[in-house]
């Protein structure tokens, strides 16, 4: 019986399409939406990704995600470098601070500064120059969306086009100079101001003069060491919050799900697409079994048990299904493709491909639900009425 | 034929009542009929006095609400519902006035149904439609659609899809009334010659008096009743 189902099911060339393509809409927002919704959401934290290297991040144990910066005194450094099982322990500096820009206009960039002896922390890619270059005097590195956007320099033909940062430019970051000494790339992330890379002892230089200084100690643990149990005696000796890397992304993720919009407006798309999806497949999947309701009586006149019926239903909802789903899959592949080299946020795991396959499988249960309670209903005596 | 053939149908005093919202309908008000082996019978009448309901009892699509209809010695009512399935499906063949095909199978495929709803393979199924297709004249329509086919051509097909699983009993409900009077002519014709014989037995309901002259009897219904049972050859 499945090949008569799969006939009646495509000899209906309008109904057919109308399901498939509900259906494809659904999947594709179902899958798009979140797609961007986890390549937004991972952004709050690829600047911990990018800096990979340490085990364990230490800091205020008020700091509620990455860009919540609370500074520590410069001593907090050595008591976390004296905890057992840390292999080192270096000082991080970040903090937003002005430039002043070639035309005396300012902006504000996100600071970040390494530790002067290791320059552990550095941007992920380097484009132009060595990280090494940080050592020469007043150096800093920029990374390359800020270089060719908001730190370029007008251009000097009236009119013309900015000209991008390069190296051995000048910047004034608080009245103080810097050297463009690299170009690098970074990931990323919420904050749209410029990065710019120095060492920690420029970093607190170019700062306005605080007490505190210090925004985080990076550390490694010894090796075998356990580093859960390693972040736990680290905070019991020193009173700071000491978080794993995969802790302090899941923070910063948690603090941006609870407090931005965000998570409620993705949520609200990939409902709208649930919905509107699921009524016009639904509606038409029901509207073709109604309209082939005689055919039903027919067969089952003719001897076709309940349970036949239920499955030739099932298998023309899994149909429809598998092509709407595989083609909305298919066309956020292919957005994302197109995306790729955008600022577009964009991010497919396979647990997407999970999720919008349990959503577009409700719909298809549904829709199915509904046809099959009329057709097991049905009077076959219906064959004979004119 | 001979006289103690045994009966195909046998119904006692069947009544059927339609409840529609508070109203009771009383369309068979206690049916006797028997029906033999090797013979059309017909069922004539005005048109709302219980032809319809009539054969859905006795081809088991209706159950009766007291008295008894057996096909075969069976009364279906007593089945349970697959019992029920697998006794319509193996002995019933049905031919409607709507012709009743399914729009998006070919000819082919139409007459295979009731071989695949008897578990025989698709391939083997579509091979002994096409056969039968061949004995009511379409054997070289068996790729068409029934949307291409004639209304005569539609219900030649039904009568081939009625034949192909070789059942005992064929159940037809104004086979003729919505063709022509030539194409209706063939269609009886085609019931008699191809459809009937000696293991097997055709009630056809009708109200089209030019067909009366194909049946072996005829039933007279009027208001759920059967007022007389008539040898064609007798004048009515
Ligand atoms: N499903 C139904 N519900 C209610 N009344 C019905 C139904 N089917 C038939 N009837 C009534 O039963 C009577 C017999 O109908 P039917 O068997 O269709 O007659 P015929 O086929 O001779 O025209 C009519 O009065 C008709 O209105
Ligand atoms: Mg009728």
């Amino acid at each position: 019986m499945n090949h008569i189902a799969l006939k009646m099911l495509m000899g209906d060339r309008g109904k057919y399409l109308g399901i498939i393509m509900g259906l494809t809409f659904a999947s594709l927002i179902m899958t798009q939406q979140p797609a961007i919704f986890v390549g937004l959401m991972s952004r709050s934290f690829s600047f911990i990704s990018d800096l990979g290297l340490p085990d364990i991040w230490v800091m205020d144990p008020k700091v509620q995600f990455i860009d919540d910066v609370k500074p520590l005194q410069d001593t907090k450094l050595y008591r976390v470098r004296g905890v057992a099982g840390v292999k080192w322990a270096m000082p991080l500096y970040k903090g937003l601070l002005k430039a002043r820009m070639a035309d005396g206009t300012f902006q504000t960039c996100n600071v970040i500064g390494l530790d002067d002896a290791t320059l552990i922390g550095g941007p992920p890619v380097m484009l132009e120059g060595k990280l090494e270059d940080l050592r020469r005097s007043d150096g800093v590195i920029v990374d390359i969306d800020g270089a060719i956007d908001k730190l370029a320099k007008p251009s000097k033909i009236k009119g013309g086009k900015p000209e991008p940062l390069k190296i051995g430019d000048t910047l004034e970051l608080n009245d103080k100079r810097a050297i463009v000494v690299g170009i690098a790339k970074t990931t990323k992330t919420f904050q749209s101001q410029p990065v710019i890379y120095t060492t920690y002892s420029r970093a607190v230089r170019f700062a306005p003069r605080e007490r505190k200084m210090l925004s985080f100690v990076l550390v490694k643990a010894m090796p075998g060491e356990n580093i859960p149990l390693l972040t736990r005696r680290i905070t019991e000796s020193t009173g700071l919050a000491a978080y794993t890397q995969q802790e302090f992304k899941d923070l910063t993720w948690g603090y941006f799900m609870k407090n931005t919009g965000i998570p409620i407006n993705f949520g609200i798309s990939v409902t709208l697409g649930f919905i509107v999806g699921a009524a016009i497949a639904g509606q038409t999947f029901y509207n073709f079994t109604l309209e082939n309701l005689r055919q039903f009586g027919v067969l089952k006149a003719m001897g076709t048990s309940n349970w036949t019926l239920l499955r030739m239903i099932l298998l023309q909802a899994i149909l429809v299904g598998l092509i709407g789903y595989g083609l909305g899959v298919g066309l956020t592949a292919l957005f994302g493709y197109a995306m790729r080299n955008t600022i577009m946020a964009f991010k497919f795991p396979w647990q997407l491909l999970v999720f919008s396959g349990f959503g577009v499988t409700l719909i298809c249960v549904f829709a199915a639900l509904i046809s099959i309670r009329k057709v097991i209903k049905l009077e076959p005596a219906i064959v004979f009425k004119g | 034929m001979n006289g103690q053939s045994t009966a195909a149908v046998r119904c006692k005093s069947v009544v059927k009542t339609y409840d529609t919202g508070g109203d009771k309908v009383v369309a068979l008000g206690g049916i006797d009929l028997e029906i033999h082996m090797g013979e059309l019978m017909m069922l004539v009448g005005p048109s709302g006095c219980g032809k319809t309901t009539l054969i859905s009892v006795i081809a088991g699509i209706l159950d009766q609400d007291s008295g008894s209809c057996e096909v075969f010695g069976e009364d279906m009512l007593h089945m349970r519902s697959n019992q029920k399935l697998k006794f319509r499906a193996r002995n019933i063949g049905f031919v409607f006035q709507a012709y009743n095909l399914l729009p998006s199978l070919n000819a082919v495929e139409n007459v295979s149904v009731p071989l695949i709803i008897n578990g025989v393979k698709r391939q083997t199924a579509e091979y002994r439609a096409a056969k039968v297709l061949e004995q009511v004249g379409l054997g070289a329509r068996g790729k068409s659609l029934p949307s291409q086919l004639s209304g005569g051509q539609q219900q030649r097909v039904a009568i081939a899809r009625a034949l192909v699983h070789d059942p005992k009993l064929i159940v037809c409900d104004e086979p003729t009334s919505a063709l022509d009077h030539e194409t209706g002519h063939t269609v009886m014709e085609l019931l008699k010659d191809v459809a009937l014989h000696d293991d097997r037995a055709l009630v056809i309901v009708t109200h089209d008096s030019r067909i009366f002259g194909f049946a072996d009897r005829i039933a007279r219904m009027d208001d759920g009743h059967i007022d007389k049972v008539v040898d064609s050859s007798d004048k009515l």
